[in-house]
């Protein structure tokens, strides 16, 4: 059986197809067979962030609407071995997207896959309930900023009360991933922290990932940032997933950099 | 500028403004969610259903309240019908 995990934010804009991409990459890496799912029907964008925009025949809501077949349907990474992506449909609307529908390709991915990641839309509309709904846990992304944890926070509301597992009395195993962080503003006091944002949403951290150009340049380029090397914003999310597998790995990135000092002083 | 700050040592940092914004929010958001159960407006609408094939009552008749007391809720159902004249 595999695991579902749906990455999820409430907000826009916060880097869950980012992470999703990153994360999925960073468990096939490990050796684990895993399908990365985009349930952004009508603004998919995950194809472009693996770079597989151009390979994406048939969709999930074909595979739902049963026009095609699910081997049909998924495309195998070509950089990295058992990894697979579910591209959404650019052109059906939401409706296409059913319960049951969803239920049925996740149960026969689950034959096949160690791990299943869910990419949500934004808001909390039927496309990002249905992402949620069968997840067993949930990397809920956040900014350190004002609209993105309260969103984060309504979205751990939705988590513990209309999942699946919520409605059979159990719980999702949430964990945090705090993105586009900026130490050297944390350090100015202009940023909410780390600490701050779990005092807030109280929910175990699994990464810290640094605000980097880094990110900008793999996307234009069609990689996950994780793939590239010597990149902060890289090596903090093979932490995440480390940690995600059980490793124990202390959180880098953290603290200012050494020119911070100046940057104080004069606000730079 | 930046440099003027350490001379504001006791003016709040915007970081922490947020903090503390947030905390009254999300304390919101989540009572929210406790006060008030998905099943609250069906149900206050069936009870009005009940009552009204008894009484002749308007629409905001009955009105339901969640409190919490340490573990417990509290539903607390208030119902004004017209006094009988008979």
């Amino acid at each position: 059986m595999a695991k579902i995990i749906v990455v999820t934010s409430g907000k826009g804009g916060v880097g869950k197809t980012t992470t999703s991409a990153s994360f999925a990459t960073g468990l096939a890496q490990a050796g684990h067979k895993t399908v990365v799912i985009d349930f952004d029907v009508g603004l998919r964008n995950l194809d472009l962030i693996m770079g597989v925009e151009r390979r994406v025949v048939f969709d999930f809501i074909n595979v739902i609407a049963q026009e095609a077949t699910l081997k049909q349907a998924l495309i195998r990474d070509k950089r990295v071995e058992n990894l697979y992506i579910l591209a959404a449909s650019q052109t059906r609307d939401k409706d296409a997207l059913t319960e049951a529908g969803v239920a049925r390709v996740i149960d026969e991915l689950s034959k096949d896959f160690d791990y299943i990641v869910c990419d949500s839309p934004a808001g909390i509309e039927k496309g990002a309930l249905l992402a949620m709904h069968f997840a067993d846990e949930a990397l809920v992304v956040t900014n350190p900023e004002v609209s993105s944890v309260r969103d984060s926070d309504r979205v751990l509301g939705i988590l513990s009360s209309k999942t699946q597992r919520a409605k059979t009395g159990e719980s999702v195993k949430e964990h945090l991933v705090i993105t586009r962080y900026d130490a050297n503003r944390v350090a100015r006091g202009e940023m909410l922290s780390v600490e701050d944002v779990k005092d807030i949403l109280a929910i175990p951290l699994l990464g810290v990932i640094p605000e980097s150009r880094d990110v900008l340049n793999a996307s234009n380029q069609g990689a996950p940032v994780i793939s590239m090397p010597e990149v902060q914003a890289a090596e903090a999310y093979k932490d995440l997933v480390a940690r995600f597998l059980g490793e124990e790995r202390t959180h880098r990135f953290l603290d200012p950099s050494s020119k911070g000092f100046l940057n104080r002083l004069f606000g730079g | 500028m930046a440099w003027m700050d350490i001379f504001r040592a006791n003016k709040p940092s915007t970081a922490q403004l947020a903090k503390e914004r947030l905390q009254v929010i999300v304390a919101h958001q989540r009572a929210g969610h406790l006060h008030a159960p998905d099943y609250l407006p069906k149900l206050q609408k069936e009870l009005l259903d009940v009552i009204r094939k008894y009484v002749a009552v308007g629409e905001d008749a009955v009105n339901i309240e969640v409190e919490r007391d340490g573990d417990t809720e509290i539903l607390e159902l208030n119902i004004t019908v017209p006094s009988s004249k008979s």
